[in-house]
């Protein structure tokens, strides 16, 4: 008999194809018959923002004093048409999420974080609520596919109007909303029985394509004397010819969503293979402005996965006018807080992964109805955090275009960055870092 | 009031002509209308198939268009009687929450789209996806429906003297629908239910609101909703989708 007990033993090794995470998931998949549905957005790496850097100011460029010379970084949104545009202080908005998808609480903290540093958050599927409107100076007021809660007196209290084409973690989807969040409260306002599943329509019902929208974009001018803002909503997929065609329909604002933007529930599978980045979306939309000449007539808004001033300082050097975050001011609320580690391991998650939002049983509170778990907010501390943390994406944003020179955070352009990998440099439309290289330039957008 | 109206033809009347009129400013005094305005009776000429015609309208004043409308007349509305003497694009009344719609001819696709309460009546023929997910409104239509009506609908009632096209209550909520005529086929989850005796009086209710009670033989129309198999999604309902 041989003697195995000194042979050395190769260490087991999990397949690249076949990692941790897909076996899993076709573990789940054989034993539920169902796909998954989560939360969130997109998990996996993508070109982003993180693949470009700023070139600064040194001897060709000349920086302003970071603690003393001005950087001004207030938006105005809605210049078109409107005869009251939105003016916010800050480039950064909070995107729709809806009353129902979150708690109250979670809602009016929203409005408290973003009023105290002047700019706007966004309704979202289940209507507008008292105390969203009441604690948002500002609140964009989301006209969308499925019309849960629209209607007219919310129109007219509004500061803007969304319509909401697409999301970035989903663009051609709808929801699917577990019954266990449609409590009696939610379903009310959405006008569907108590505990069933939601699905929430992926098209409009009343229009079909880009001429109808333009008449719709009419309807709600004309219902609201031409006062708000109308912005388009678009996931980003095909960025340039959607900019395009929302233009041409009419809107005020153009909202670009990239794949990294967030949803309260869909298939897996769809946030991760549908759509693009938003790095590969922003030039392309801001082409189409420049195309058609409107670039900074329309106002462009870009959101998916933006994180910090440095993200926000790159969307806005590539063109945009603003940028919108979700998941972001969800964590600056207090989702996925450590501090609730022991319940996330209960659920079967940890704090930095939970994405079942859609199940209504958030520890943090936020993204729940369940009354218990609602408490936990204190809406005041939360707005509190997420005004901080849009302080601070401010400051890191000024501080970036002061280096650059630039007195105004508006002022950054594409000449200011380059990028890491040759994906970037052709997805931005800027040098590969170190070159005067652009993939493409020559050969075609 | 800056209108370029004409005179009052009587006490509480008010005469637009779209002609010379622009819909703008119908449409602005229209909503700077006070609650208890003596102005209750607008005359609109010349519509010509404008779009969002009498839109987001919020007073009980009657508003009676002479001629065909476009896209989304009425829109929105609160409170008003609206009355269209031809025939109307597409979304007549969508979104409509309150008060009333005729319209004396046909009416284009997703007619009363969304709509969260009121009455829309239409004297002919109502396209595809009318009653798209519909929230509450009341919808009569003398003449026939297209394909996907009610898709989605989530509460209220559509009543169909005619036949209606295929795919009937696709994804049906708790709307109830009631056809005198032929269906072409159920959509998803739509199934035919039995007529008791709460239901012959809910479409007698319905019918009187038109105007029609006794003029048709209630015994003709047969009531369709949701079986409710998909309220809860489950694999082994995954062919239905």
């Amino acid at each position: 008999m041989t003697d195995h007990s000194h042979t050395p033993r190769t260490t087991p090794r999990s397949s690249a194809t076949f990692d941790d995470y897909t076996l899993s998931e076709i573990r789940r998949a054989a034993a539920t018959g169902i796909y998954d549905i989560r939360g969130g957005g997109a998990k996996r790496r993508v070109p982003h923002f993180d693949d470009l850097l700023f070139l600064g100011a040194s001897m060709s460029r000349y920086p302003l004093e970071g603690y003393r010379e001005k950087c001004s970084t207030e938006v105005v949104l809605g210049t078109r048409f409107a005869r009251k545009p939105i003016e916010l202080k800050i480039p950064i908005t909070i995107a729709g999420m809806s009353f129902g998808s979150l708690s109250a609480n979670a809602k009016e903290a929203l409005g408290r974080g973003a009023s105290a540093m002047g700019t706007s958050t966004t309704t979202g599927d289940g209507g507008m609520t008292n105390e969203e409107r009441g604690h948002s100076t500002q609140l964009v007021y989301q006209y969308l596919p499925s019309r849960y809660g629209m209607n007219p007196d919310d129109l007219k209290r509004a500061d803007a109007i969304e319509v909401v084409v697409g999301q970035g973690a989903k663009p051609g989807g709808g929801g699917m909303l577990l019954g266990q969040k449609i409590t009696e409260r939610v379903a009310s306002m959405r006008t569907l029985p108590v505990g069933i599943d939601q699905r929430s329509a992926c098209r409009h019902p009343d229009w079909t394509g880009p001429d109808d929208l333009e008449i719709k974009i009419e309807e709600l001018r004309e219902i609201t004397d031409w006062e708000k803002p109308i912005y388009v909503k678009v996931g980003a997929a095909r960025p340039y010819y959607d900019t395009a065609l929302a233009v041409k329909s009419g809107a005020d604002v153009v909202v670009v969503d990239g794949m990294q933007g967030g949803t309260a529930a869909t298939q897996e599978i769809f946030i991760e293979h549908v759509g693009i980045p938003t790095l590969a979306a922003v030039r392309q939309a801001v082409k189409a402005l420049q195309d058609l000449g409107m670039h900074r007539k329309v106002q462009l808004v870009v959101s998916g996965g933006i994180r910090n001033g440095a993200d926000v300082a790159k969307a806005l050097a590539l063109g945009a006018d603003a940028v919108a975050i979700g998941t972001a001011a969800l964590v600056a609320l207090g989702d996925n807080d450590p501090h609730y580690a022991a319940e996330y391991e209960a659920l079967g998650t940890r704090p930095g992964a939970y994405d079942d939002w859609h199940e209504g049983r958030d520890p943090a509170g936020i993204t729940t109805q369940d009354p218990e778990l609602m408490k936990r907010l204190d809406p005041v501390a939360a707005g509190r955090r997420l005004a901080n943390y849009l302080a601070v994406l401010t400051l890191e944003c000024q501080t970036i275009a002061r280096a650059c020179g630039k007195s105004h955070v508006h002022n950054l352009e594409p000449e200011d960055l380059v990028a890491l990998t040759i994906e970037a440099a052709a997805m931005a439309n800027v040098p590969l870092a170190g070159t005067d290289w652009i993939p493409g330039r020559n050969g075609g957008f | 009031m800056n209108l370029s109206l004409k005179p009052a033809a009587a006490e509480g009347e008010t005469l637009v002509d779209l002609a010379t009129t622009p819909l703008r400013e119908l449409n602005g005094a229209l909503h700077k209308l006070a609650a208890d305005t003596n102005q209750t009776l607008w005359k609109i000429a010349n519509p010509a198939g404008r779009h969002a015609i009498a839109a987001g309208l919020d007073v009980p004043v009657t508003v009676e268009i002479d001629g065909p409308v476009g896209y989304y007349c009425a829109g929105m509305n609160k409170q008003a009687r609206v009355i269209v003497h031809g025939n109307a694009g597409v979304g007549v009344g969508e979104n409509m929450m309150s008060g009333f719609i005729h319209v004396k001819g046909d009416a284009s696709q997703a007619a009363g789209a969304t709509a969260h309460g009121g009455l829309l009546i239409i004297d002919g023929n109502a396209s595809a996806r009318c009653g798209i997910s519909m929230k509450g409104i009341d919808i009569v239509v003398k003449g026939s429906v297209g394909h996907m009506s009610a898709f989605m609908a989530q509460a209220g009632t559509l009543t169909v003297l005619g036949d209606a096209g295929e795919a009937l209550g696709d994804s049906l909520y708790e709307a109830k629908l009631f056809v005198r005529g032929s269906v072409a086929s159920l959509g998803a989850d739509c199934i035919e239910k039995e007529m008791r005796e709460e239901h012959r009086a809910l479409l007698a209710a319905k019918l009187e609101a038109a105007g029609l009670l006794g003029e048709v033989d209630m015994s003709e129309f047969r009531r369709y909703g949701s079986a409710r198999t998909l309220y809860h999604f489950h694999v082994d309902n995954v062919s239905s989708y």
